[in-house]
């Protein structure tokens, strides 16, 4: 955040302080943030939840998942069972066309599912992370660095200029389907947007007066770029990687949805193929569980990371929160809101803020 | 303050001149996607080809890179954009199912500015209460689902107890001339308001799933600047003179809040675009979403060059949304100088 009152005690004037110290100071703001919001809380809760779920299916399934041993090659072969059974005891969310049980299914593609989304948002946070840096921090015109800013802001227009999900297939058009294709295909389409972010963010905080004191410090310029800019760029761009797993995770099974055979159901398990069967003529109505579960399972994993990601920018954003903290005024107030108080009252340049977009 | 009307034919004449080198970007790029990075491209773009149309197709590709370019940009110039799987040219099926989207996405865009911005305005009087909550997960529902689950769930779960058509855009072949091809447009200039009505019913459900799942865009975008402009003085003083809330939420607050939503609606143009993929194809909407599905290969086999006429498509309809917003902001806020 372009907040100078923050960042001074890591400017060179003044002693390090330890960095114990400083995730104790990131790990309570975060709370607070937290606190702020109930919807980004119950986000956060579910995240981890999920998560969770996560990590132990991948390292001891025997816990969670009932049929993962009988139907590890994704043909049923345990105690007798019939194609599309309701929902029952045995199997509480009934069971798909290959009498595969689908509360285990749909257990079994989570790590996938969540991998997949972390990979492509993390790899585009990395990759189109570093280009807006560059783009915004080395963006003297006629310099080398000017052009080559010059030349990723283009190239990024260029990539923005294609929504991503048809951008995305006609690169597995053109590859082939397959589920690597399809990382790769979602990949190329999402770097650009972190690109604009971060380059906003350095614009914002470049020229502030902490880093121009810093730089008549003779402090060096990748020193500077590191440690001044990156640091507090840093807060708003992850707040944004948390809202954005769950759009890659719909962008994705929405690829998996349309092109058939990208992942070829039932192995490996994944939530956009295991709908893929579904077409207008199909049962629902007879078969709705088939449908239904796949379908909830991508929207709470991505309502999760999105009730999160949002609350968080909410209480980030200088805008809302500038008014958040005027609400405190009100005759009545959040009992949440005098936390938020002290860190925007002791934050003069907040009126200034990139407009969204542009 | 460079704000006359000949100003602004300069400043809508520089956006456009800048639009070119993203153009010629978006053609270079989907020239590398279809033509550089496809690995063995034939066999799969035309596996029921004799051998002898495979060697001429394999010829092709073979080519140095720089004459296949030559060849494809020529071609698309020349407004000859290669034939459809069963034969029929693409350029003139795309120019008569691109109205038919524009129409589905314009519906989209109203329901969005009609539901959207007065619930970003509620969000926004109640921050922190169980209206903002409320609003929240709404919008976040519509963000975390994915289009074909919304579509399947309207036209299974929706439309018979709402008694809406699901597919199409009448019930019935029209007997007017459709000049326009914007169902619900033809309809009003023949005069056949049965029709128009039949139409509005068969555009609801298309444009409504379309609309929840971008509402999130518009709300959150009207209350973050709804929230910006509350706090403020004239707000304030608008306040103080006793004008009721009403007025000073939807006059005073809401039109300088207005400038900034209108920019994002602009720019969502490409996942509103994106959203027709599916949801055209699940309604049979007749238009260039749906073609954008069959020609990238969800019905079957993918068709080359519909699927790079209908990717360069889609760009071009971003490019010129993202123009129209940039020339509307430029428009409304009156500190942007149009020289």
């Amino acid at each position: 955040m372009a907040d100078p009152e923050h960042t001074s005690p890591e400017s060179p004037a003044r002693p390090r302080t330890r960095p114990w110290v400083s995730v104790a100071r990131a790990l309570r703001g975060f709370y607070r943030v937290l606190r702020a919001n109930v919807l980004s809380f119950v986000g956060f809760v579910l995240v981890v939840a999920i998560v969770t779920v996560a990590i132990v299916v991948v390292l001891a399934p025997h816990l969670l998942v009932p049929y993962g041993a009988t139907q590890e090659t994704g043909v049923y072969s345990g105690p007798p069972t019939l194609l599309r059974w309701p929902p029952s005891f045995a199997h509480p969310f009934g069971t798909d066309g290959a009498s595969l049980d689908l509360y285990s299914e749909i257990l079994l593609a989570l790590p996938l599912d969540l991998g997949i989304a972390l990979a492509i948002a993390g790899f585009a946070l990395l990759a189109g992370g570093s280009l807006g840096l560059i783009a915004g921090f080395f963006d003297r015109p006629g310099s080398v660095g000017g052009y080559t800013s010059a030349f990723i802001l283009r190239t990024t227009d260029v990539f923005l200029a294609f929504p991503s999900l048809l951008l995305g297939l006609a690169i597995v058009a053109a590859l082939g389907p397959g589920l690597w294709q399809v990382m790769v295909a979602v990949l190329l389409t999402w770097w650009p947007y972190y690109v604009r972010l971060v380059r906003g963010e350095v614009l914002a905080v470049k020229h502030l007066p902490y880093v121009t004191a810093a730089r008549a410090a003779g402090v060096s310029e990748r020193r500077i770029l590191l440690r001044h800019v990156l640091r507090n760029v840093l807060e708003p761009v992850v707040v944004y990687f948390t809202l954005d797993i769950g759009t890659v995770l719909v962008t994705f099974s929405t690829i998996a949805f349309v092109i058939p055979g990208v992942v070829s159901y039932p192995r490996p398990p994944e939530w956009g193929s295991m709908l893929s069967f579904f077409n207008l003529n199909y049962p629902i109505s007879q078969y709705w569980w088939e449908v239904l579960f796949p379908s909830l399972a991508i929207f709470v994993t991505a309502l999760a990371f999105s009730l999160l990601g949002d609350g968080l920018r909410d209480v980030l954003d200088p805008r809302t929160r500038r008014a958040l903290v005027e609400s405190v005024a009100a005759p009545n107030p959040p009992p949440e809101a005098p936390e938020l108080a002290g860190t925007a009252a002791a934050n003069p340049s907040e009126g200034a803020s990139m407009p969204e977009g542009s | 303050m460079g704000r006359s009307p000949g100003d602004l034919a300069i400043f809508v004449g520089r956006r456009l001149v800048q639009l070119l080198p993203v153009l010629l970007g978006v053609i270079i790029l989907a020239f590398v996607v279809t033509h550089v990075a496809a690995i063995d491209p034939c066999p799969r773009w035309y596996p029921k080809a004799s051998p002898s149309t495979l060697a001429l197709c394999e010829a092709q590709f073979r080519a140095p890179i720089p004459v296949q370019f030559e060849h494809y940009f020529t071609q698309l110039l020349g407004g000859n954009w290669g034939t459809s799987q069963l034969g029929s040219p693409v350029l003139p099926a795309i120019a008569t199912d691109a109205p038919a989207t524009l129409e589905l996405v314009l519906a989209a865009l109203l329901l969005m500015v009609v539901i959207g911005i007065p619930m970003g305005v509620v969000a926004a009087q109640y921050a922190g209460r169980w209206p903002d909550h409320l609003v929240r997960v709404f919008y976040l529902s519509g963000w975390a689902t994915p289009t074909y689950v919304g579509a399947i769930i309207a036209v299974v779960y929706l439309a018979h107890p709402l008694g809406l058509p699901t597919s199409g855009e009448y019930g019935a072949p029209p007997p007017f001339p459709q000049p326009t091809h914007l169902s619900v447009v033809d309809a009003l200039l023949a005069g056949n308001l049965p029709y128009a009505a039949d139409a509005v019913d068969h555009l609801v459900l298309p444009a409504g799933v379309l609309a929840f799942i971008n509402m999130g865009i518009a709300t959150r975008m009207t209350r973050a600047s709804m929230l910006e402009v509350l706090p403020l003085d004239f707000v304030k003083s608008a306040r103080m003179k006793g004008l009721s809330n009403l007025v000073v939420l939807y006059k005073h607050a809401l039109r300088n809040a207005l400038i900034t939503t209108t920019t994002v609606l602009g720019v969502t143009a490409g996942e509103l675009l994106a959203g027709t993929v599916v949801i055209e194809e699940v309604f049979t909407w007749p238009g260039i979403g749906a073609y954008a599905f069959q020609s990238m290969g969800g019905t079957g086999q993918p068709n080359f060059d519909g699927a790079i006429a209908v990717v360069v498509v889609f760009a071009i309809g971003v490019v010129l949304a993202n123009l129209i917003a940039d020339i509307l902001y430029g428009i409304l806020d009156p500190r942007v100088e149009w020289r």
